[in-house]
């Protein structure tokens, strides 16, 4: 250990070994597999939507990556199917999160599936439910006397709104809630292997 | 699919322990001329090593007598620790900010700005890139010519590298206030100002290599290989994760982890190790334990960590080999922990006196042994049935600040509290403010992890039972999030004490900085060289 230059070379074909294997070889494995046929590209809006969840730091407290009934409730929680690599081929940034301070979203639309529910929730999260942690976003909608044509009005209860003004949604606010209506991930699973199956003892795992 | 699988599988291991195997037997055949007495070569030649801290009124040195720097090195060396101070305090109010929200989610929500989304990251890309990276390096640009016995090299063009390292991470977590960001954990700054970020980089790691090439000992110490390679490692790292446009999907996710681990593997701990192996024994005048193990703590680290990213997907959309491989590799880690541990702990708790009497070796010693807990809790973690119930919880959040707080900062304060009086030729005004800064973090850190590590872990037993509510699992948090906010305040007001400190012992140093021998002088001496 007294040169560097090969110390250097080592320590960087050491590190090209783990990249090889930790991104490569997945890569090579996850690129090119077809998108579910009941996943869709998402609209416009959706995608305007998903910008502003990437934006606000939602995958911070909220994961979209369900586990396997064998692993855990998640299923029975209304969170969805274990998911697989071919659930995300339209996502960039991934968004799968590594904290549960939230529910799990990857089956949201499905599971709570009304615009004003969300819409209210988003605006504050304890008008529906009292011990909430979650942040409130007020900045995503407007409040006004009386809604003109073309508003979408948040049923948000009287106890909550700003001096008994009307509660309407910014378009911010109405991406945001038709990305999360767009994640439901009720049609049949693709790609059953390329997830991580290993709680799956029964199915002897791969 | 299964030939994928245990191919892989087998190759990765069997490639690692045959090259942890060929390590052992050229040390033991010296195939690699590694011997105690290199582990000397920190030490004044000629000289009988003594104990060396000048908070300490027993220290054989004192600050008052240490050669004048370079003034251009000494402005460096200022720079990056005054800089990375400024982003530890701005860092930790970020922080607190985001861990009060989390138990008062009405405070602070009247902006996006504000949200506890960007709050969070926030305080993430300012400790982890602004206060750990500049203080590392900054302690690396000590600690390299040190070892080397040469002056350090390219000076100016360190700085111009600190500067824009600033520059492009104001901008970055500046874009993650305003919403833009790249959305992946650990990688957020807007690609565009990491470009900043990756020249600045290679501004700071091109002089410390050319120093190493104009060194005047023949052998590399331990500090040494643990700073070249990381230095060699986190641009490979940052740039290969960083290349917009080639990544999707779960894909993206190997990648995101496979560099998140890293970082934290591959970089922050490559600092504050090798700082820790330097300072430890530097301060106390005697050599590591076991010279020869730190090789093999060197190289396991590298074959180890740098596979260990994947335990973040246990459960997940990835294949189940690649997981199954960082779960044996975050096991394996316990091999260069325990030789790193046998080498550190031996020497600062058989010198019980040491961390008493200097309050730097304090700092470090005591970061030092959260090295070894946490590595031994991260590894337990990555075990499939402990992992089950720690995903996804808190209890990630509270061993993540075992591992970059109470290990690499700890470290880092206490090599800063070591070098500043050297730097300006003052001691340090006020050694009870050196101890408060140090309860003041240690009592917060305890009160911060243990009440994470218990509330996450019930948080994961409630979310793993299908007879509870989610929001069981999410209410019985609040008591434990609330004690972490103390903690955390606690840490935030060492921190300010820190920076107290510093301001003092600059003030004091003005009339010496401007005296003519010191505005002037011209080589970077040093005590020992």
């Amino acid at each position: 250990m007294n040169r560097a230059l090969p110390l250097i070379v080592v320590a960087l074909m050491i590190l090209g070994f783990a990249t090889l294997l930790l991104v490569g070889v997945p890569a090579a494995q996850i690129w090119g597999i077809e998108a579910p046929a009941g996943l869709k590209p998402y609209t416009a809006s959706e995608q305007r939507g998903r910008d502003i969840y990437v934006s606000e730091g939602c995958v911070y407290c909220h994961t979209q990556q369900p586990r396997s009934p064998s692993q855990g409730p998640d299923g029975l929680r209304g969170w969805g199917r274990p998911s697989t690599a071919a659930d995300y081929v339209y996502d960039a940034p991934h968004q799968l999160g590594t904290m549960r301070t939230g529910p799990d979203l990857f089956n949201v639309g499905a599971r709570l599936p009304s615009q004003g529910w969300q819409l209210t929730h988003l605006f504050d999260p304890r008008a529906i439910t009292p011990q909430s942690i979650m942040p409130s976003y007020p900045y995503l909608f407007e409040f006004k006397d009386r809604a003109e044509a073309g508003d979408v009005v948040v049923p948000v209860p009287a106890d909550f709104r700003p001096d008994g003004k009307t509660v309407v949604a910014k378009r911010e606010a109405l991406d945001l809630v038709s990305y999360l209506l767009s994640l439901d991930h009720t049609y049949p699973v693709s790609h059953p292997e390329l997830r991580d199956n290993g709680f799956d003892h029964e199915e002897g795992g791969s | 699919m299964n030939i994928t699988i245990g191919t892989l599988l087998a190759f990765s291991f069997v490639a690692s322990m045959s090259a942890m195997l060929a390590l052992i037997w050229a040390i033991s055949s010296k195939q690699l001329h590694v011997t105690q007495e290199d582990a000397k070569v920190i030490f004044e030649e000629g000289k009988e090593p003594s104990f060396d801290d000048s908070t300490s009124s027993r220290s054989s040195s004192s600050a008052l007598e240490a050669p004048a720097l370079e003034r251009r090195y000494r402005f460096l060396l200022l720079f990056m620790f005054g800089s990375a101070a400024f982003w530890l305090v701005f860092g930790s109010f970020f922080g607190l900010i985001a861990s009060l929200k989390l138990h008062l989610p009405e405070f602070l929500v009247s902006q996006d700005v504000l949200t506890f989304g960007r709050m969070r990251t926030m305080h993430l890309n300012s400790v982890a890139y602004g206060f750990l990276s500049l203080s590392g390096v900054g302690v690396a640009y000590w600690v390299v010519p040190a070892i080397f016995k040469t002056e350090a090299r390219l000076v100016k063009l360190a700085l111009v590298g600190a500067i824009l390292w600033n520059v492009s991470l104001f901008l970055g977590v500046g874009a993650i206030a305003h919403g833009w960001t790249d959305g992946l954990e650990w990688l957020e700054i807007p690609w565009q100002i990491d470009i900043g970020l990756a020249i600045a980089g290679a501004l700071l790691a091109i002089p410390l290599v050319v120093t190493v090439r104009h060194r005047h000992v023949h052998h590399i110490y331990v500090s040494g290989w643990y700073y070249l390679a990381g230095l060699m490692w986190f641009p490979v790292l940052f740039l290969l994760a960083n290349v917009p446009g080639i990544h999707h999907g779960a894909q993206q996710a190997t990648t995101n982890w496979w560099f998140a681990h890293n970082v934290l593997g591959l970089w922050l701990t490559p600092l504050g190790l090798g700082a820790a192996y330097y300072f430890l024994p530097k301060i106390i005048g005697k050599p590591i334990y076991s010279y020869r193990l730190s090789l093999i703590g060197f190289w396991a680290l590298a074959l180890f960590y740098s596979q260990v990213g994947m335990h973040h997907l246990i459960g997940g959309p990835v294949p189940t080999w690649v997981v199954s491989l960082s779960v044996v590799q975050s096991v394996m880690m316990i091999v260069p922990v325990i030789a790193v541990a046998i080498n550190q702990h031996v020497l600062s708790l058989g010198n019980p006196w040491a961390l008493k009497e200097s309050l730097p070796f304090r700092f470090i010693a005591v970061g030092a042994i959260m090295y070894t807990l946490a590595s031994v809790q991260g590894s337990m973690e990555a075990i499939r049935a402990i992992n089950t119930i720690t995903h996804f919880t808190h209890y990630t959040v509270g061993h993540a600040h075992m591992g970059a707080y109470a290990f690499v900062a700890w470290v880092l304060f206490g090599a800063m509290y070591y070098i500043l009086p050297r730097v300006v030729g003052q001691e340090w005004p006020s050694r009870g403010g050196i101890a408060l800064h140090f309860w003041l973090v240690f009592i917060g850190f305890v009160i911060y992890f243990v009440a994470l590590t218990i509330g996450g872990w019930l948080q994961g037993l409630a979310m793993l039972d299908p007879a509870r509510s989610f929001l069981e699992s999410m209410e019985l948090m609040k008591p434990y999030l609330t004690a972490r906010s103390i903690g955390g305040g606690l840490m935030t007001f060492g921190h300010l004490v820190f920076v107290y400190n510093f301001i003092q012992l600059w003030r004091r140093s003005r009339s010496y900085l401007n005296s003519p021998s010191v505005a002037n002088a011209t080589t970077v001496g040093r005590a020992e060289s």
